[in-house]
Formats: C-alpha cells, structure tokens, sequence
C-alpha cells in the first residue's frame, strides 16, 4: 500500500505539470493582453508589460513563473491591484468550500436517499416521485432554480434571506440550488446501482440464509451498491467546492467561483493560471483520496494493489 | 427416520406477470422428500424445477413471481401460509441453498468467514466467538485446506470449485433438515465436479440431512439420488426410483432424454441423439400434454386433454395416456421400441 501511494503521488505530480505547462502556453496562445483594453498609451501599456515581465521571451517567463509556483507563489493578479492571487484564493476558496461542502452533503444525503428508496421501491409511486424529483434536478440548471427559490422561498415565503453570505440561514438556498444536479445524478445513479446489486446472485444467498430485509439491505446492498457512486464523488466533489460562477453571483456570494470566469476575459493570466492549477491540485487530490476509499470498500481493488 | 415425509409439495402453482403477459411456470407440481435421502429433479432449462423448488421457500422474487396455488408441507409446518419473517428461522436454519454460480453467489466485499457466521449469529444465537470457531470448523468439514486462514479471505481469493465448498459450508451451518442444491455442479469443471458431488454424498450420511438436487445433468442424477422427478413444461411428467427411471422409464420425454445422454463408449458410433422440436410457449400453455407436439408416440387425445398421474408401481408415477388402460394395444405396438430405449437408457 505504502509503495502504491508513493507511485499514485509521483504520477499526480506529472499530472499537475503536465496541467500548469499546457495552461501557461494555452493561456498566452489566446489574442490579446491584460492592458488591451485600458484606455492608455502604447508607452504606458509598454511599461505596464515590462513591469510584469511580460516582454521577456515566452520560455522564460515560464521559467520564472514554475520557480515562483514551487516556492508556492501564485504571483499577483494583473487586474485587481496590490493583490495577490494568493490572498485572492486564501478569502474566496473557504467560502466557496463551505458553500460546496453544505451542497454535497445535500446532494449525498438525500441523493443517495432517494436513490436507495426508488431502487427498493422500484415502479412504485415512491420510485416515479424520486424519479421526478431527479429529472428536474437533471434539467433545470442551477441558477433558475436559485432565482425561483428565491422567489418564492425568499420573496414570498420570507422564510430565509433572498442573497448575501452572513450567517448560516444564508447559505442554505445557495447550498441546494448548488446541489440540485449532484443530488439528480446522486439519485438516478444510486437507483440503478441498487437494482443492479439486488438482482445479484449474493442477495439471493442472503436471503437463502434467512435474513431478515433490514440485514440483507444494511449488510450485503448498500456496501455493494455505493461502490460506482464513490467513484465520481471525487471529481464531483472538486467541482462542487470551488464554486459556482452563477450561482456565487445571483446570491452575492464572495467566493472563488466568480474570479475563473472574470480571469479569463480580462486576460488576468497569473488569476487564469493561479485558479486553474488551484482546481487541479484539488481535483488530482480527490481522485486520490477516492482511489484510497475505494480500496477500503472493495477488498478487490486492494489485493490489486498490493500485488503492483 | 427413514420413510417418514419431510418435504411434502402439492398442486404447487407459480406464475410470473410480466409485461408481456402471464407465464404459467409451475403447473400443479406434486413431490416429496423423504428424511434423509436425496430427490433429484431433472428436466431442461425452463421446465420449472427451479422455480417450484425456490417458491417452497419463497425464493422466487415476488412480484413478478406468485404462488398461487398448493400447499408445502415442511416438517408438519405449512410454508405456504408463513408469512415472510415466519419464513427467515426456516431458511438458513431448516433449509439450506446451494446455487449454480459459485462465482456470484458470495458477497465479493465480505469476508468468508462472516458469510458463514451470520447465520450462525441468527439462528444458533452464537457469540461471535463461537460462530467463528463453528464457522471454521465447517470449512475443515468442506475439505478446504488452511480454514483458519480462509476464514478472513474475500471470494475472489477462492477457485470456483472453492467457492462452491464456502458455499456448501453456509448451506449446512445451521444443521438444516433439508438441503436444496440448485444445479451445484454446472459452473465447475468436470474434475472440480466430482469432487463436490462426493463431498455432498459424504457430508449427506455425516450430518444425516435430506437433499433436493436440481439438475439437468442426468450424469449427476445417477450419482446421488434415491428418487427422481422429471419435469416438463412446468409439470411433473414421471417420478420413481432411481431404478425406475433408469431401468424401467416409462413416460416418452424421459425415454428421449435418456437417449439423447451421449456416451463414450459406444461400439458403433452415431449422431448425438436430440428430441425434436422445443418446449412450449408458458405464456400460453398447451391444451393437452405439453410434450405432445415434440412425441414419436402422440395419439389424438394427448393434443385436447391433459394426462393424470398414473401409478406404475411402487412410487412409481407417470403422467402419460400411454399409460391408460384403454391404451394398451397402441402400448405394446410400440413395446418393441419403447423397451429397446428403455434398457439403453439404462446402461448408462
């Protein structure tokens, strides 16, 4: 297991290199700079660049840019003044992940609820409400459900605040329009897993060895069941926790999720790079820590393991 | 003991509702299990030997499936009227399962071991302590090499043929006076095959237990069991002996699948015999005897009525017209042939 883990990191490293470098050429490969748009002189916007470095030769900039990154250094944002990324990220991502975090365990929790309850159900009216539940979930995005809840639960209802980020009944209407689709896909996924582990031969066993239902479903469906559901929890939760653009900006959220969009269009290129590679490390991250749940379910996956 | 009966099946009916309509799977089947010895059921897949066996239990998922008919006599208790939780102190404890697919039968993120001690938690009432010294002890009992260490493997350490003994050692934990073994052998390889069927005959006489065999191996039949019931088309078409089916078969579809057993050693060699034709459509289930359109000997009311049971001697039944008195003389014109198939089935 030690050796596994030693390899997994070494190849997250590559990962994470092989990311920052396609960024960085991607990023400059893009028409256009940070100063284009200002109303300034060629002098100024000549000095502007300088001061950046970004006049030196390409390759170089990238040298400079990886020796900053390893010393951890996001370098500053080229648009927001006297800030850097660094800070940009410190203040934004708590919230974010706060948010993402309140949003997954919606998701999960009643995700996994309703999944479990169709399966179990299935062609019941349970199974076709959980169902609906989720088709709505799947295709009405994110921000009309957050501009109707605030609607209606906000506006009319007043029963909790329309936006602003202020206290713990603030975070509770962004948190479920954020977690809506993971709870649909959470759902739909965890009703198929489940019919599928039911049918299997194992339950029949169970139940051969009289069983009760209650143990046939705690011991032997879920375990079994929830194994393809771990496996994009890590990708979804990295998605979840570094916000949503949308969804930070109808509710007035300071979060993370609103500097990827506004980086791109004005060309902040350590904002673009900085938020990126952030997202990747996160990501990478994930995935590992998933590939290491997983193992401790499916015993499988660990005797692989220890094989390599 | 021996004698008395311990299983007693009667006018079983199960049908599954499915979108496409209704299948009549089991058609009023009749057997029983006598203490301590061993009843095959043999017939092809479909036949419903499966199902009427599961469905004493209640095995069959319901719905689609339904029991709808016939009473099942167990130990003097009826199962039919038990209601499931009534029903869980049978299973496992009473009566134990072997399934077809030791490859699929276990639970691939549990450990052996614990597959086997939760029965023994549930019925015995054991410490988990003593399930687990019970619970290693049955994989000694099975014949599988290291039980201690076995205890604390997953399936997927296990061979097919391996699986098959956890799988016998869940079955029999519990001392059930009956053991159910649905196909047990038809996963494995031949050699693997053997072996499992000796264990079985070996553990039957140790732990003095009753066993169903549900099969289409009749190599399998002829190893293990006391009696046999033949299948068709959701019926029981004959039932006797050993000796009687093998020796004396008297209904056509069993003398056709006799023949169509092939053999090694063969002075002359000749084509793999097969009965024509398949079985019928349950969804819409024939007027008369099923195995009808398929048989060399059909005679006009085989097509409109549907045969009774008639006795043969001792237990022997056969549910064929052939066998009415008032078709005698179409009996002994075909005698010749019959009698011929009869002894070559027999040899084997």
């Amino acid at each position: 297991m030690g050796r596994y883990i030693l390899r997994r990191f070494g190849l997250m490293l590559a990962a994470l290199w092989v990311i920052v470098t396609a960024t960085f050429f991607l990023m400059h490969a893009i028409p256009g700079d940070p100063f284009l748009g200002e109303k300034v002189t060629e002098a100024i916007r000549q000095n502007m660049l300088r001061k950046y470095g970004l006049d030196k030769p390409l390759w170089e900039q990238y040298v400079i840019y990886l020796g900053n990154l390893l010393r951890g250094d996001f370098g500053t944002s080229l648009k927001m003044l006297h800030r850097s990324v660094n800070d940009m990220i410190r203040d934004g991502f708590p919230v974010s992940a706060l948010l993402g975090l309140e949003a997954l365990a919606y998701a999960v929790t009643l995700g996994l609820l309703l999944g479990t309850v169709a399966g179990f159900r299935h062609n019941t009216w349970l199974d076709y409400l959980a169902m609906f539940v989720a088709l709505i979930g799947i295709s009405v995005p994110g921000f009309i459900m957050g501009g109707l809840m605030q609607y209606v639960i906000g506006l009319k209802l007043r029963w909790l605040p329309i936006a602003r980020w202020e206290g713990f009944r603030y975070t509770i209407m962004p948190a479920a329009a954020l977690g809506l689709g993971t709870l649909a896909v959470m759902a739909r996924m965890m009703r198929t897993s489940v019919l599928e582990v039911t049918s299997q031969d194992y339950i029949k066993t169970a139940k051969a060895k009289g069983l009760s239902q209650r143990e046939i479903v705690f011991r032997h469906v879920l375990r079994n069941a929830i194994l393809p559901i771990v496996t994009i929890l890590g990708p979804l939760t990295a998605g979840i926790v570094t916000g949503s653009f949308v969804i930070e900006l109808i509710f007035g959220i300071p979060g993370l999720g609103k500097y990827y969009v506004q980086s791109i269009f004005n060309r902040d290129y350590t904002l673009i790079l900085g938020t990126t590679i952030f997202y990747a490390v996160l990501l990478v991250f994930l995935n590992f820590l998933v590939d290491v749940a997983y193992g401790i379910i499916d015993p499988r996956i660990r005797l692989m393991r220890s094989r390599e | 003991m021996a004698g008395e009966r311990l299983l007693d099946v009667k006018n079983l009916e199960v049908s599954f509702y499915t979108y496409a309509g209704k299948v009549h799977a089991v058609r009023g089947v009749s057997f029983h299990v006598n203490r301590g010895e061993t009843l095959a059921i043999v017939g092809e897949s479909g036949c419903g030997k499966t199902v009427s066996v599961q469905s004493t239990i209640k095995l069959i998922p319901m719905p689609p499936g339904k029991i709808e008919g016939g009473t099942v006599l167990f130990d003097g208790k009826d199962l039919t009227a038990m209601s499931d939780r009534d029903l869980q102190s049978v299973r496992g404890a009473e009566i134990g399962v072997i399934f077809q697919d030791p490859m699929t039968s276990l639970n691939p993120t549990m450990t052996v071991g614990r597959q086997i001690t939760e029965g023994l938690i549930k019925h015995q009432r054991l410490s988990a302590q003593e399930a687990k010294h019970r619970a290693i002890e049955m994989l000694s009992l099975v014949e599988i090499p290291n039980p201690k260490e076995r205890f604390r493997q997953y399936p997927h350490q296990f061979s097919g043929g391996m699986r098959q003994r956890v799988m016998i050692a869940i079955a029999l934990s519990c001392n059930p006076k009956l053991l159910i073994a649905d196909e047990p052998t038809t996963g494995l390889d031949v050699t693997i095959q053997a072996q499992i069927l000796d264990l079985m005959k070996s553990l039957q006489t140790k732990l003095d237990t009753s066993i169903i065999l549900i099969t289409h191996d009749l190599g399998v039949v002829s190893k293990l069991a006391d009696r046999i019931v033949v299948m068709y088309a959701g019926k029981v078409a004959e039932a006797g002996s050993s000796e009687d089916i093998f020796y004396n078969a008297l209904h056509p579809y069993t003398q056709a699948l006799l023949k169509s057993v092939p053999r090694l050693h063969e002075e002359t060699k000749r084509e793999l015999l097969a009965i024509p034709g398949t079985p019928p459509d349950l969804f819409v289930p024939p007027k008369g005897c099923a195995f009808a359109p398929r048989c060399s000997y059909a005679m006009r009311v085989c097509l409109d009525h549907q045969p009774g049971d008639f006795a043969a001697g001792g237990s022997h039944t056969v549910a064929c017209w052939l066998m009415d008195p008032r078709a005698a003389h179409v009996r002994e014109r075909h005698a010749g042939r019959a009698g011929d198939a009869g002894a070559r089935g027999g040899a084997s």
